[in-house]
């Protein structure tokens, strides 16, 4: 349930709005369920037009940063 | 007196103003002595094995990146003749417009098919106009039916031959992402452009590279799922399709993932699929590579003997999956 | 730095996906047991489903598609209420676009659409706003779905209308929660699930705490899961991992989004407008207690389930006989053991919701279903 999609913030708007892009698509969304601004950049949630909370880039990271030990570690093991 | 001239009932009633108007705005675009001779029908000169196409087009809005209805009308049929190997040479035309509909927007419309034309040659050689009351059709309606002369027979969905290569000529789902994209509802904007284009010159520089491709089809309504599919059950054969390997430009993307999209189910307009001998696959990219929009051209996949009647989606995730007909009428989900 | 594309690609990398199965090949072959994992949302049968990952498992980990689908747990009567509300003169029924196509006893919205209602599909539910502000003399009707991440964007709506005065916009609520629905399937004495993939947007509003009591009331794994093929897969491990050291703990996969408490803001504005119904009828499910939610009665004026009850269906409607969706929701049968799957029932004629929705299970599987063997 409930599509929601990784999209960056490109433009804030003053009536509660940012203009956020998914992979090129640009689209106003709300952001009236968050309390904390948003800033230019930031990586946010949407679904079906609004935003539902800033993704925590640093933690994304760390798993990304995980996988990636792990795809070493795997690939060294099978090398010995 | 309103300012901007607009369509009246009386341009479809067979008196003046009717006549202005196929001088003024269809004439003077198509311009072609088999037109203006203005029988009965038209009089053409063929012989030999020919191809006979029709297909109407309604497009909400008339007006998207990338073209109009009016490039729509011409390249679809255009296209269906080239998919065929057959030289598209003569095109009936009919509008039925909307009363009030913009003169203007008529006239752009009208002048779009006039250029979509001379990329293959095609002439316009008889048309209708009908104009209908106001909330009778949404804007203007059109279509388009041609003919063209078979260059080389035997191109059929039904000649699908295990081994073949399977070739997409640009990135997938653009026309139909477009649309998306210009309908007012989702309020998108992005730099994405449908890939609506006439193929009859690629197709024409393929013919003469002495390529020998065993079936071509444009991937239009239910997008290249729908040509595979068709491709698969007409054969009876498998198609075995390597996800990774087909086309897809970011934009696409993103709507697909915003509105739970299948880019495969998305329409094209200028985008075909070809299958043929994996042998000659890679010259026919060659060929097709020269063009712009075919500078993406791929071998996605290969015609197999196993899962006939079925399209075989390989995942990069080492798992695959049955590429089924798109259903229903595409609508954004929440889930 | 970040970008938006690895949001995409990194969590979707076939090499990642493919040691990640080794690794839970290694951990599940430390264990006799079976581990039967319920993906109780939707969302994850899908990814699942789409991206092959039965595929990759070792055969003691199985799949069982929980009720996560907001319109497969739609009964019949709330449809026909839908199709009700939208067959009154001078109406515009409003409603996200899964809902169009899920079959009432009377016919699906889209049919009753070709029939001349005036029906829209949206895909922002602000956009009712403009819609009832473009017909001041129609009554405009939003018929609200989903679970408890799309329950704040209907509140948001409310809010907008109260504070703007748009006076002939009503709600039909059929907001419903993912908890109660969890205790349903486990308090069936043939439930056999060991293990929960929790659902992640739901905790993006709601938090993961939510999930808590179901750990320490039936001593399982929850893991709160992203919905990227690579979460999945790290997921599974996770519970796997748990299971092998006899633990039942909530974890969260998803700490990227999810926090334990939640947007506390969006909660917030449910609260505010929304209370919990005393009982619901799901689908296949049956009533449960204290599963749905309903408007408080500061908003009764605009709660079209009130003010039209006179013309709405009351009797409860069940599926078609033949149809098993109830079971499939309750965990107990595959869509592939229903004897009218892909024959009397497709998404193009569906008999049950499970076909409908491309979070339905059954529609899962007979898209992306008869899965093949890669060898």
């Amino acid at each position: 349930m409930c599509l929601s999609v990784p999209s960056k913030v490109v433009e804030i708007h003053d009536d509660a709005t940012v203009t956020v892009d998914t992979l090129g698509v640009k689209r106003r969304v709300s952001c009236h369920l968050i309390s904390d601004p948003l800033a230019i950049g930031d990586f946010v949630l949407i679904h079906i037009g609004f935003v539902m909370n800033k993704i925590d880039h640093n933690d994304a990271q760390e798993s990304l940063d995980l996988y990636r030990q792990i795809v070493t570690a795997m690939q060294l093991e099978s090398e010995q | 007196m309103p300012t901007k001239k607009t369509i009246q009932l009386s341009h479809g009633g067979g008196g003046k103003e009717m006549d202005q108007l196929i001088h003024d705005v269809f004439f003077k675009a198509f311009d072609n002595p088999i037109l203006t001779a203005q029988e009965d029908a038209a009089k053409l000169n063929m012989c030999g094995h020919i191809a006979f196409t029709t297909d109407s087009f309604t497009v909400s809005p008339l007006f998207f990146a990338g073209g109009d209805i009016g490039k729509l009308a011409i390249a679809g049929t255009v296209n269906d003749l080239a998919m065929m190997a057959a030289q598209p040479e003569y095109l009936s035309c009919s509008f039925i417009i909307e009363e009030g509909f913009p003169l203007a927007d008529l006239t752009t419309i009208v002048n779009s098919m006039a250029t979509e034309l001379r990329k293959s040659g095609a002439r316009i050689v008889c048309g209708d106009t009908k104009v209908v009351p106001k909330g009778c059709a949404d804007g203007l309606f059109i279509n388009t039916s041609g003919v063209g002369r078979i260059l080389i027979p035997d191109i059929s969905a039904r000649n699908l031959q295990v081994s073949d290569a399977i070739i997409v000529s640009r990135d997938i789902g653009r026309h139909g992402a477009a649309i998306l994209m210009a309908r007012d509802g989702l309020s998108l904007e992005s730099e994405l452009y449908s890939d609506c284009d006439t193929l009859w010159p690629i197709i024409e520089q393929l013919l003469a590279a002495n390529i020998k491709m065993h079936a071509m089809r444009d991937a239009t309504r239910g997008g290249l799922s729908a040509v595979l599919n068709e491709w698969a059950k007409a054969s009876q054969v498998g198609i075995n399709v390597e996800e990774a390997s087909i086309p897809i430009c970011d934009e696409v993307k993103g709507l697909c993932e915003l509105f739970g999209f299948e880019p495969f189910d998305l329409a094209n307009e200028g985008t075909f699929v070809m299958a043929l001998p994996m042998d000659i696959a890679q010259a026919a990219i060659e060929v097709m590579q020269r063009y712009g929009h075919c500078e993406h051209a791929a071998i996605i996949g290969q015609v197999t003997a196993s899962h006939p009647g079925k399209v075989v989606l390989q995942t990069p995730w080492g798992s695959s999956r049955y590429l089924d007909l798109p259903q229903g009428e595409l609508l954004p989900r929440i889930c | 730095m970040m970008t938006l594309n690895d949001f995409y690609q990194g969590f979707r990398d076939p090499q990642t996906i493919g040691h990640l199965a080794t690794l839970i090949a290694q951990q599940a072959a430390k264990t006799n047991q079976q581990i039967n994992i319920m993906e109780v949302c939707g969302g994850h049968t899908h990814t699942i489903m789409k991206y092959g990952l039965l595929q990759l498992l070792p055969t003691n980990i199985r799949f069982i598609h929980g009720p996560g689908c907001p319109v497969c747990v739609m009964p019949k009567e709330r449809i026909d209420h839908a199709a009700t509300l939208a067959s009154q003169a001078d109406t515009i029924l409003v409603t996200l676009g899964d809902m169009i196509r899920v079959p009432g006893s009377m016919g699906s919205l889209a049919q009753f659409r070709s029939r001349g209602c005036d029906i829209r599909p949206i895909y922002d539910p602000l956009d009712t706003l403009v819609i009832a502000q473009d017909n001041p003399h129609k009554t405009v009707i939003f018929f609200a779905i989903g679970f408890e991440t799309s329950a704040p964007m209907t509140a948001a709506l409310l809010a907008q209308a109260e504070a703007l005065h748009i006076d002939n916009l009503l709600f039909h609520i059929n907001h419903v929660l993912v908890p109660p629905a969890i205790d349903a399937v486990m308090s069936d004495s043939r439930a056999q699930v060991n293990a929960f993939i929790g659902p992640a947007h739901v905790s993006v509003i709601s938090g993961s705490k939510i999930y808590q009591s179901t750990v320490d009331k039936y001593q399982t794994p929850v893991v709160v899961s992203g919905f990227e093929p690579v979460d999945v897969m790290e997921s599974i491990l996770r519970i796997v991992t748990q299971k092998v050291a006899g633990k039942a703990e909530l974890d969260n996969q998803y700490s990227r989004s999810v926090s334990y408490e939640g947007n506390l803001a969006a909660q917030q504005l449910v609260d505010k407008y929304f209370m919990v119904r005393d009982s619901f009828r799901w689908r296949g499910l049956g009533p449960i207690a204290k599963s749905a939610l309903t408007l408080r009665p500061e908003y009764h004026h605009r709660d079209a389930e009130r003010i039209y009850a006179k013309i709405l269906p009351t009797a409860e409607i069940d599926d078609h006989k033949a149809c098993m969706c109830g079971d499939i929701l309750r965990g107990l049968a595959n869509p592939k053991e229903c004897k009218v799957f892909g024959r009397g029932c497709s998404p193009q004629t569906p008999l049950g919701s499970c076909m409908v929705s491309s979070e339905g299970a059954c529609n899962a599987y007979y898209r992306y279903g008869e899965v093949i063997n890669a060898n």
